[in-house]
């Protein structure tokens, strides 16, 4: 394997002052969530790192996760590409086609063996192969060629993290996430609908500068970004603990800016930075545009019930309810009921 | 040393997060002036509601001092109206905000020539002898 520069060879080589270089460090301990008393650790570690080859792998997905992480504003993805990562591999981004990307990926994985990172956005069909397939070779069959050579694998975005939508019910597909399949590698999780363009590339960032995966929470997301729920960091959080709540979307508790809990919000279970990262470099985020958090990083988020319901309606309806409305005929009662019937029945199934 | 600017915290129409930050930095004042240790608060990793975050730096005000830096973007260090109390905004190429701190300290680090720096500015000088 040829040796590649370190980061800091190649600030250097762009005459990049030492004061940039802290600044570069300050705004590096921000985007990864550390305490600004890191910073000389970080300036040591970037200095001496050096660039990775990334390979991105986009199966079932909306490339949702791809348009965001070109938003990133820190690091930039261009910064990113040019300065940390050497990007290999990316159906958007890639200049190269067909055979010749095809050999791109090949050579990387040659080159850079037991060391290069697998970046997954998208889930896996195991329904048919022939449901999503890149160059004739079906997903499944293209990621473990890939990871089998990998120091670790980063599932971006919900899909590749848990199943996402095309896991959602009914799974037309037989949809599967990336660690359903990866079981002897490293699966980093960024999960998200799509993820925040600086966690994406944070969690790059961090485990380019320090060599070693982040500090991961039960379902594998990196505690940096995941360690806390929206409803902990949430501005509006006073106003849940006032009790002050907004109950459709224009009364005067959303005019007011009041908790929106009761119009649906699953910030309380939903483990994000949304609320302090914010999205569009910062701007704002779906609880300060007026819209209840969807819970869009926490595992089978599209059929964890009503968006627009309350958290405390509970995921299962009481069954006197539901029996109820349907033996009344509610056209509304009867679909939730089926629902409901159908959730517990496969719960049941899957034990 | 400039007259702070007269805007009362309890004024705030907003949703409580400045107040709790507000005492954080009384704190990180008593600390500079007992131990001279410098506290770096990253204003990132809090949550601000709509206008908040303005609203704080009104509080704060302008004081004697404020600095332009152009590394890797531009960056702007002032002391506020509070002696010891420095807002930090950092930019990348292409003008966005990427970084925004106070510092309590009594001069930010990064105001300082750097031995790197200086190392290699020698360097140069030396050559012009040449």
């Amino acid at each position: 394997m040829k040796k590649r520069p370190t980061v800091g060879e190649i600030l250097q080589a762009k005459g990049v002052s030492r004061r940039g270089f802290l600044k570069y460090c300050a705004t590096t301990a921000s985007i990864l969530a550390l305490p600004p008393s890191m910073i000389p650790r970080i300036a040591e570690a970037i200095e001496n790192a050096r660039r990775t080859s990334v390979i991105w792998l986009s199966f079932q997905e909306c490339t949702g996760c791809t348009e965001s992480l070109t938003r990133s504003a820190s690091p930039t993805v261009e910064g990113l590409i040019f300065d940390a990562i050497s990007l290999d591999y990316h159906h958007t981004l890639q200049a190269a086609a067909g055979e010749q990307a095809e050999a791109a990926r090949h050579a990387a994985m040659q080159e850079n063996d037991g060391n290069y990172l697998v970046l997954v956005d998208g889930s896996i069909p195991l329904g048919n192969p022939g449901f999503s397939t890149i160059a004739g070779i079906s997903n499944v069959d293209m990621l473990k060629e890939t990871v089998a050579g990998a120091a670790a694998v980063v599932a971006i975005g919900s899909c590749a993290a848990f199943g996402g939508i095309p896991g959602a019910d009914p799974n037309p597909t037989g949809a599967v996430s990336v660690m359903d399949l990866v079981t002897d590698k490293p699966v980093i999780n960024v999960p998200g609908c799509p993820p925040i363009p600086m966690v994406m590339t944070a969690v790059l960032t961090q485990f380019l500068t320090f060599g070693e995966l982040p500090e991961l929470d039960a379902l594998s997301r990196p505690l940096a970004f995941y360690g806390q729920t929206i409803h902990d960091r949430c501005y509006r959080r006073p106003f849940y603990e006032q009790g002050k709540f907004a109950k459709t979307f224009d009364d005067e508790g959303a005019k007011a800016g009041w908790c929106l809990y009761k119009l649906g919000c699953k910030g309380p279970t939903t483990y994000n930075a949304c609320a302090t990262t914010k999205w569009n470099n910062g701007t704002s985020f779906p609880i300060e545009a007026g819209h209840p958090c969807l819970g869009c990083s926490e595992p089978n988020f599209w059929d964890d019930g009503g968006f627009y319901e309350p958290l405390s309606t509970g995921h299962f309806d009481s069954g006197e309810k539901l029996a109820g409305a349907a033996a009344a005929g509610v056209a509304l009662g009867a679909v939730a009921a089926a629902a409901g019937r159908r959730r517990q029945a496969k719960f049941m199934k899957e034990g | 040393m400039t007259t702070p600017q007269h805007v009362p915290i309890t004024a705030s129409p907003f949703h409580g997060n400045v107040r709790p930050l507000l005492n954080e930095v009384l704190h990180a004042l008593d600390k500079l002036l007992e131990t001279r240790e410098a506290t770096t608060i990253d204003l990132a990793s809090l949550p601000f509601g709509p206008g908040e975050l303005e609203h704080l730096e009104a509080l704060l005000g302008t004081g004697e001092l404020s600095a332009k830096l152009d590394a890797l973007g531009s960056s702007s260090i002032r002391e506020t109206a509070y002696p010891g109390v420095w807002w930090l905004e950092h930019r990348n190429a292409f003008d966005e905000i990427v970084g925004r701190y106070l510092e309590i300290t009594h001069t930010p680090e990064i105001l300082s020539s750097q031995d790197a720096d200086i190392i290699a500015g020698r360097a140069h000088l030396e050559e012009q002898f040449e």
